[in-house]
């Protein structure tokens, strides 16, 4: 990976601060909203000593939106990095689904500062203009995007659904990492959804536990020798139930590293699609090409090798004159030049996404393993701690009891 | 000279009550410590009455409680409170291990005294109670020479009016009581095992094996072992209810299980009934008063219970004239602050304890879903590894350490149903009895007071107040020296089952965690190795 000239060298990236808002909406509708403000600072390796103080400006959800659609759209070869949920999804019942809930939007702010600098960091997207100026141009940058005319670009996305179901030859490594993301996408959701029951159930059982504080608090009030211990020990059921919010609101975070490789499964699939419509064209022309050479052989050694109606009208009216037969042939063979040269063009374009978007896929590739091995040592480093926690409030209760 | 209210049921013995004055030494080995040991040494001191026969440690506390049971004596004024002897402790006994209780009857209960001794097929000639106490006061001597006539004239089942209860214990005994208890000086073991199940035509049901190891002298064989069915349990308790009105009996378990629809028959229900009948005997067994009742020798040892529940319920008895002054508007004039502090007590803790039970109970249910999510939640690491390469090991290592993490919380859960609820259950019905054996208390107050009142009136005319009066003022001070006794006892037992079950608990929860914390553990070189090879 090169990283000499990404941007992250080059300033610091961050989001700093959400904002509720209330605006009018193209509607002329009330409508309330949360914005992020975006802080950059440039770091100038020569004189690290004084830093220029940050730039910053607001950015709402959706235009975070709009970057990654225009990303997702003029470089189909890459894996783009997802955006956080726009809503609370595999939520528990402690945790709101509301958008505007404090402990969401702040979810949600990492989520989208993540974002920045995994594009940031990425060795392609960090250099394109447009994300340049959504870091660094508040006003304008809206129309900036939409002059771009990545939109038209983006229609042509709708053919996909058909290339799915057309491409004939289809890389298989392509075919190949599409029921991957398929598989990735179902056994993440699956996880995320058993992992929220299981924290709702865990949750319970600290909360309940709870309630041995205030019944021995109560109990130890008529109990002489019994009295001091329970009193303590209920102290320590209150410590132990109120540390599993603690426990949650961290595990909560693990679960946020796993819903971008949710999302990320996404876009492995967009750039599969990407290539089947590639591919779909390439069929295509290659199709157009022989039929053509076909109807040109024909016409030169006048037999016909197929039946076609074509020749059946033939048969029956008679011969075409010899220089009208000579005027279609050299019409076929100037088409047919230039559906080769098509051919030509579309192998390369088919070739040069290939090899690019198979090396944003090994990068990709290198970058998940290496999160989630992360993800999953923090996640047992967060176990070890609950357990340790779990261990010392029953050590000090069984102190308290054993006074009794 | 008032007697020791435990030994009050010794006023059934025709040389007792008024006549004897030193009665009360006698009659207070039954409680203690000592109680627990007589058999041993009633039964070596039928021949030979010599101190020998008892063990050393008992011959100490002996000698030097009959020391003080003299000078006490003489100080104690007369119509003192009673204050529950309850047994005395082995420091204060005189003679403890004398005198089997069994055939000492409280002046309440409705069987009589005799029907106990023959019963027990022990001691017929020469009652244990009788058997002369050598390290003794001579009071003591007078008073078993008495009991030769007892036997003879009091005709079986009939009620003793006769008796004169009287206090003489004091507050020191009852709490060194409690020491007693975890003493070495038990001598009648009992278990509850092997229920078995009998299907016959009418009905099914389950038998349990009752075997009983003793020394005592009043059984006549070192071991025995019977069957018993639930309702041979329930026969006793009520039994027991009827002849030791006085005392707190503790409960059985539930005939019928709370929650829904149970298979009886289950083995887990069975298990758990098990081991509350076996707490229930066991119990019983280290009470220094039930523990030589004649039914619950009966119960140990009888091959064919049936004819002894076929004697039916002769409960004629003060119990039902009582009732009849509470229900009749009578109300209390005041409970001794005693009784009535034990009462608010027992209200409150009967409150809490239904309150820690639920908890209990809402923590196994959200531990069990917690693990059945966690069942879910291991295999999906397993599912995910099969798609990848590099990252195959650490996931199948987080699904490895789940599934022991699941383990762990399974065994957590087993182990909290099996020693936690029972414990909570156990107590849960000793609060309900011992709100019981208050009521009948207030009963027996109750009727003194109404006496005393009737007899107020009469005063003017004659001087003097009848002797009826005075047997349930005695009654009344014997039924709280026997409650306090029996309270200090249970609070102790209380004490000392709370701090064990959740000290368990405490344990249990450390043990899981711990285990978890291992399996964490284990896996974190596994992430970090593969991290580093990269």
């Amino acid at each position: 990976m090169t990283e000499d000239n990404c941007l992250l060298k080059k300033i610091e990236i961050s989001v700093s601060e959400a904002e509720k808002r209330t605006g009018r909406n193209a509607m002329n509708m009330q409508e309330t909203y949360t914005a992020y403000l975006v802080e950059t600072r440039s770091v100038d390796p020569l004189n690290e000593g004084q830093n220029s103080p940050p730039d910053s400006l607001w950015r709402r959800y959706s235009e975070f939106e709009l970057l990654r659609n225009y990303l997702l759209v003029n470089y189909p070869c890459i894996v783009v990095p997802p955006l956080p949920e726009k809503r609370a999804e595999f939520v528990w019942h402690k945790l709101s689904a509301d958008n505007m809930d404090p402990d969401f939007v702040e979810r949600r702010r990492i989520g989208l500062e993540n974002f920045l600098l995994r594009v940031a960091s990425h060795p392609i997207l960090c250099q394109d203009k447009i994300f340049y100026s959504f870091l660094t141009q508040e006003s304008g940058w809206k129309e900036a995007v939409n002059e771009t005319g990545f939109q038209i670009k983006a229609d042509s996305r709708l053919k996909a659904i058909n290339a799915t179901f057309r491409v004939k030859n289809p890389d298989k490594r392509f075919s190949e990492l599409k029921h991957y993301s398929d598989e990735l996408q179902s056994v993440i959701s699956h996880l995320l959804r058993v992992r929220a029951r299981v924290a709702d159930r865990l949750y319970g059982v600290y909360k309940v536990h709870g309630n041995y504080g205030r019944v021995f608090s109560e109990w130890s009030a008529i109990e002489k020798e019994m009295g001091d211990g329970l009193q303590s020990a209920g102290h320590h059921m209150d410590v132990y139930a109120a540390s599993i919010d603690d426990i949650l609101e961290e595990e909560e975070h693990y679960a946020d590293q796993l819903k971008e490789y949710l999302f990320y499964a996404e876009a492995l699939r967009s750039v599969c699609r990407k290539h089947e419509l590639i591919q779909y064209d390439l069929e295509m022309a290659a199709m157009d090409l022989v039929s053509k050479k076909q109807q040109c052989e024909e016409l030169t050694t006048g037999t016909v090798k197929t039946f076609s109606l074509k020749g059946m009208t033939s048969k029956l009216f008679g011969q075409e004159t010899p220089e009208q037969r000579e005027a279609k042939i050299k019409q076929l063979e100037e088409q047919i030049d230039e559906g080769e040269d098509q051919l030509k063009v579309k192998n390369t374009e088919n070739k040069e996404f290939v090899r690019n978007a198979w090396e944003d896929i090994e990068r990709f590739r290198e970058q998940k393993n290496h999160d989630l091995k992360e993800a999953l040592i923090s996640y047992a480093v967060m176990q070890i701690s609950m357990c340790k926690k779990g261990i010392q409030v029953w050590t000090n209760a069984k102190e308290c009891f054993s006074k009794m | 000279m008032r007697r020791d209210p435990w030994v009050s049921p010794a006023g059934l013995l025709p040389a007792g009550g008024e006549t004897v004055g030193g009665q009360e030494g006698a009659g207070r080995s039954v409680g203690g410590g000592g109680a627990r040991q007589p058999s041993v040494a009633a039964g070596a001191a039928q021949q030979l009455p010599s101190v020998s026969a008892q063990s050393p440690s008992l011959r100490r506390r002996n000698c030097s409680a009959a020391g003080q049971q003299e000078g006490r004596a003489s100080t104690r004024p007369q119509g003192a409170p009673a204050m529950a002897g309850s047994g005395g402790t082995p420091k204060s006994l005189p003679s403890s291990g004398q005198k089997g209780l069994h055939d000492i009857h409280h002046p309440l209960s409705s069987s009589s005294s005799t029907t106990s001794t023959s019963s027990w097929g022990v001691g017929a000639e020469e009652p244990p109670e009788g058997s002369p106490r050598p390290a003794t006061s001579p009071e003591l001597l007078l008073h078993s020479g008495g009991v030769g006539d007892k036997d003879l004239s009091l005709p079986n089942g009939t009620p003793v009016e006769t008796s004169s209860p009287a206090s003489s214990s004091s507050l020191l005994n009852r709490l060194q009581l409690d020491e007693d208890l975890d003493g070495e000086t038990r001598d009648l073991f009992v278990t509850v095992d092997d229920p078995k199940k009998h299907v016959c035509t009418m009905e099914t049901y389950i038998t349990y094996r009752v075997t009983t190891k003793t020394t005592r002298a009043e059984f006549n064989l070192p071991e025995y072992s019977v069957r018993r069915r639930y309702q041979d349990f329930d026969w006793l308790r009520i039994k027991l209810e009827e002849s030791q009105p006085t005392h707190l009996i503790p409960p059985l378990p539930e005939k019928f299980v709370v929650k829904g629809v149970v298979d009886r028959f289950s083995e887990e229900f069975v298990e758990t009934r098990r081991k509350a009948l076996d707490k229930f005997l066991k119990r019983i067994a280290d009470h220094p008063v039930l523990s030589f009742n004649e039914h619950f020798c009966v119960f140990l040892t009888a091959k064919d219970l049936s004819s002894y529940k076929k004697v039916g319920v002769a409960l004629l008895s003060k119990m039902g004239e009582s009732v009849k002054y509470v229900t009749g508007g009578y109300k209390l004039r005041s409970r001794p602050p005693e009784f009535a502090a034990l009462g608010e007590y027992l209200d409150t803790f009967a409150l809490k304890l239904g309150t820690i039970d639920r908890i209990a109970q809402r923590i196994i249910k959200e531990e069990v879903e917690y693990l059945v999510e966690l069942r879910e939640y291991g295999p999906v690491y397993s599912t995910w590894s099969g798609l990848e390469d590099e990252l195959a090991e650490p996931l199948e290592g987080v699904s490895a350490c789940i599934g022991n993490c699941s383990s762990a919380l399974e065994e957590l859960t087993e182990d909290m149903i099996e020693d936690s609820m029972p414990v909570l259950r156990e107590y849960v019905l000793y609060s309900e009895s011992m709100k019981n054996v208050l009521k009948k208390r207030d009963q027996v107050q109750a009727e003194y007071e109404a006496k005393l009142e009737a007899a107020a009136l009469k005063r003017e005319e004659r001087a003097g107040v009848p002797t009826d009066v005075e047997k349930c003022q005695d009654r009344v001070e014997c039924f709280n020296a026997d409650l306090k006794a029996d309270m200090e006892r249970w609070q102790n037992n209380k004490r000392q089952d709370f701090k064990q079950l959740l000290m368990g608990m405490a344990d249990k929860n450390i043990q899981y965690y711990e285990k978890c914390l291992t399996a964490w553990e284990s896996i974190i070189p596994l992430l970090q190795d593969k991290q580093d090879t990269k």
